[in-house]
């Protein structure tokens, strides 16, 4: 064989692969979460730390559960996002306050709004580890049996929002 | 208004682009003069307007006009002056846009320095570079429009990414760029003679400057990279084998390569092959580096927001430009490259070694960089490749070579006598041994074997690429030309960037403790202590300064201020460490967190040599820049003009 050839198709054996990269969704990390019921967990509610939130409050409807922190930039993008989702009220928003200051994370929700039905205050991670959370902004979705249907990794928005949560959540009630 | 302005500017050097690819290469095959005629005002033409967006842009963020997209979210009106101008390409659209800027005065300063080249060459390199341009363009303004407006606009911007505001990191991409870009020239001469069918010694001298030139760019651009990353990450380290590190690695790799191949071609009218396959490889990386970086194939998916459409399009330029190049390669390189005899002892021989060698560890790096992806793509799960692999495949092909580096340099063309080289070389090799071991157990104490290699290897580098230079100034000894003192002086930049590499590798002591204001710690024989902590205010930034006071048997040694930084936009905490810097030696100090009760960690390190690192880049970069400055490569130039033009004229059809 000509050795001249050899570089183009060493070229063309990459590009095959870079063209399966894109493909796959790079925000796509498998959870083996998908399909299983969510982890249990019961912690103090932000700001109001006598009071706990849980998993238990999540059970009887759809609800979504944001990993978020004031560290994040990502969370302070998709901030206005969830704030519609929550004007929009068809979906209870539950956050998971990762790692964070609870008076930095109240004043965040103070001055940008707050689309959280009940915010969990997560300080040492533990929770987090629980549910495999690897980065903040995460979201996960969850069915009225406490199943993890879906998690989006990386800012919301109103796009993902409609096509993989929206759309999840019609196509369980068409089919139950 | 200025925005749509600039947009304006951007679409008109799409079209002159366009207009400086069709028409000058069109011209040449044809041999139609008129057309070739268009290449240089087209590519004048085209810088201007590239010119004037890049500056309407620049306005925009100077002005803090925060109905443009691209300023609202990397810029902030409290953000000082020059970090608002290093704003615009502190973001994804601006990068790109600066990327296009600098690869138009690049095809400017080739078209204005090329009068000497033959015409049919000349035109041809403007139109491959116009072609690479409009691709770029057209991606800008497709798919990263910078110009992009955010209505209503919000009342203030997102700030700079705190990392990046700094001096350092401010010139970091500009110099990396005009390194990458850079490399283009060298590609578009690649295309440009296999277009002709005609690689000679000619076109080689000609290309040569052009690539140290790029090199020397890229060469800055890294070692900047890397004394930020020391600096401000707050860790003491000087390299991290990230992709986007490696990104810069590669061509930085590849390019070298290519300056030795340049060489044998030019002196020997060899290796023709594998000189075309290295200038479009080492543009190739930066592309690929580009792509990787910007696409979010390879980054981390919190580093910058993903958008496939971007990376379908950046993979298509990739297709177009490398993947043409590498088929007109197939197709044209066989008839150009030729073997010829040299000896085993040669300078070619090293020179191949060289060769090989350096593209052995840019492919292993590569396949380090790529293969989590592969993996990935074969759902094979997802997995990263870290620091021991990088370090590994970087040393084995180097070590070798640094050695090699020594002899190489002193052997003769085609054959050389092993028995004078020997007599040549003996003394050098004899200190270097000598005082390697000695230097290194004196200084630092003992250490593994591989760091008495790692001295000794550099010390023979250093003393074996001074002979020369030396010997001449006692009058000894041939005359030697600006490009052979420049060689020398950048393999010595090499010898000392490997000793510091070794030492600060092996004798580095690096601690985390937990200190009260007012306490003292022990390290590496000096004592630091906490003299108190306080609140600072920056222009956009809380920071907790610490005073830290060195001492060493009782005699101050410095007074450092590391500094933890809260910007207020994005609350992201930076680190700024403080440094006292010494050739010998750095001592750091950077602020960890808060303990609570009144402690706080904090990093104390030793780093001897580090300095080392960046003055080996230094001295390497002003190797590249003496080498360029040879009258040959524009004296000879002239005198060959009129031949070389008959020879191209004559190329088969």
């Amino acid at each position: 064989m000509n050795r001249f050839i050899v570089p183009i198709i060493g070229f063309a054996i990459l590009v095959g692969f870079f063209a399966i990269g894109l493909n796959l969704d790079p925000t796509f990390v498998p959870s083996p979460l998908i399909g299983k019921t969510m982890p249990t967990f019961s912690l103090p509610r932000l700001g109001e730390p006598d009071q706990t939130v849980g998993s238990d409050d999540m059970l009887g409807r759809f609800t979504v559960l944001n990993v978020w922190a004031t560290w994040c930039g990502g969370c302070r993008q998709e901030h206005p996002v969830l704030n519609r989702i929550a004007e929009q009220g068809d979906v209870p928003i539950y956050g998971l306050n990762w790692k964070d200051d609870a008076a930095l994370a109240t004043d965040w929700l103070r001055r940008l709004g707050n689309p959280y039905t009940a915010t969990a205050f997560d300080e040492e991670g533990r929770v987090a580890i629980d549910w495999g959370v690897y980065g903040a902004p995460e979201t996960f979705l969850i069915a009225p049996d406490g199943t993890i249907l879906y998690r989006h990794i990386s800012p919301m928005t109103m796009d993902v929002w409609k096509n993989e949560f929206l759309a999840r959540i019609a196509a369980a009630r068409g089919g139950s | 208004m200025i925005p749509e302005l600039g947009q304006i500017c951007v679409t008109l050097a799409l079209c002159l682009a366009v207009v400086q690819t069709i028409f000058p290469l069109v011209g040449a095959h044809r041999h139609r003069g008129p057309w070739m005629a268009v290449a240089r005002p087209a590519a004048a033409g085209h810088f201007v307007f590239l010119a004037i967006g890049y500056g309407l842009l620049t306005w925009s963020f100077i002005t803090n006009d925060f109905s443009v997209l691209a300023v609202a979210s990397t810029s902030n009106s409290a953000l000082p002056l020059m970090y608002r101008i290093a704003a615009v390409w502190g973001g994804h659209e601006g990068s790109l846009l600066l990327w296009v800027l600098l690869l138009a005065i690049w095809t400017l300063a080739v078209s204005v320095s090329s009068r000497r080249l033959p015409e049919e060459l000349a035109v041809r390199i403007i139109g491959v570079m116009g072609f690479i341009s409009a691709g770029l363009l057209l991606y800008i303004l497709s798919v990263s429009n910078p110009f992009m407006r955010l209505l209503p606009a919000p009342p203030d911007g997102n700030d700079l990414n705190p990392l990046l505001q700094d001096p350092a990191m401010a010139l970091h991409p500009p110099m990396l760029y005009t390194g990458y870009v850079g490399f283009a020239v060298a590609f578009a001469y690649a295309i440009a003679a296999m277009l002709a069918g005609k690689v000679d010694r000619q076109w080689a001298r000609w290309a040569r400057p052009w690539t140290t030139a790029a090199w020397l760019f890229l060469t800055l651009g890294i070692a900047l990279g890397s004394w930020w990353a020391y600096y401000e990450l707050g860790w003491g380290g000087w390299w991290f084998w990230d992709p986007v590190e490696n990104a810069s690695f590669m061509p930085w790799l590849i390019g070298t390569a290519l300056i030795h191949s340049l060489a044998v071609t030019e002196k020997r009218d060899l290796f023709k092959g594998s000189t075309l396959l290295l200038a479009i490889g080492a543009f190739s990386l930066s592309l690929l580096g580009t792509f990787l970086v910007r696409s979010g194939v390879l980054v981390s998916v919190h580093a910058f927001a993903s958008d496939p459409s971007r990376g379908i399009f950046i993979l298509g330029l990739l297709v177009v430009n490398i993947g043409g190049a590498l088929a007109l390669y197939a197709w044209r390189a066989p008839g150009l490259d030729r073997n010829a005899g040299f000896r085993m002892v040669s300078r070619e021989t090293f020179l191949l070694v060289n060769n090989v060698l350096l593209s052995i560890a840019a492919g292993l790096i590569l396949l380090g960089t790529v293969f989590p992806l592969v993996l990935d793509a074969l759902e094979m799960g997802k997995i990263s490749v870290g620091k021991p692999y990088f370090d590994a495949v970087f040393v084995i092909p180097m070590l070798p070579l640094v050695f090699a580096t020594g002899i190489g340099m002193h052997v003769a063309w085609k054959n050389s006598d092993p028995g004078q080289l020997l007599r040549k070389l003996r003394w050098p090799a004899i200190i270097a041994v000598v005082s390697g071991v000695l230097l290194t157990a004196l200084a630092w104490g003992t250490g593994p074997v591989l760091t008495y290699v790692g001295v000794c290897a550099g010390i023979w580098v250093i003393l074996s690429s001074l002979r020369d230079p030396v010997m001449r100034l006692f009058g000894k000894g041939p005359r030697m030309t600006a490009s052979t003192v420049g060689m020398q002086l950048a393999h010595a930049g090499v010898g000392l960037f490997v000793i510091g590499v070794t030492v600060t590798s092996t004798y580095s002591i690096e601690t985390d403790q937990s200190i009260v204001p007012g306490e003292t710690k022990q390290v590496a024989g000096y004592t630091v202590t906490l003299k108190e902590l306080q609140q600072i205010q920056g222009p956009n930034y809380t920071a907790l300064r610490g005073d830290v006071e060195i001492t060493r048997d009782g005699q101050p040694v410095a007074r450092l201020h590391p500094e933890k930084r809260i910007y207020r936009v994005q609350t992201m905490p930076m680190t700024e460490a403080g440094i006292d810097a010494g050739l010998s030696r750095d001592l750091f100090v950077a602020l960890g967190d808060d303990l609570g009760n009144n402690a706080w960690s904090v990093r104390i390190q030793y780093k001897p040599m580090i300095r080392f690192i960046w003055f080996g880049c230094i001295v390497m970069a002003l190797g590249g820049l003496i080498a360029i400055g040879d009258r040959r490569y524009r004296a000879v130039a002239r005198q060959a003009d009129a031949p070389a033009v008959s020879g191209t004229a004559a190329r088969p059809a």
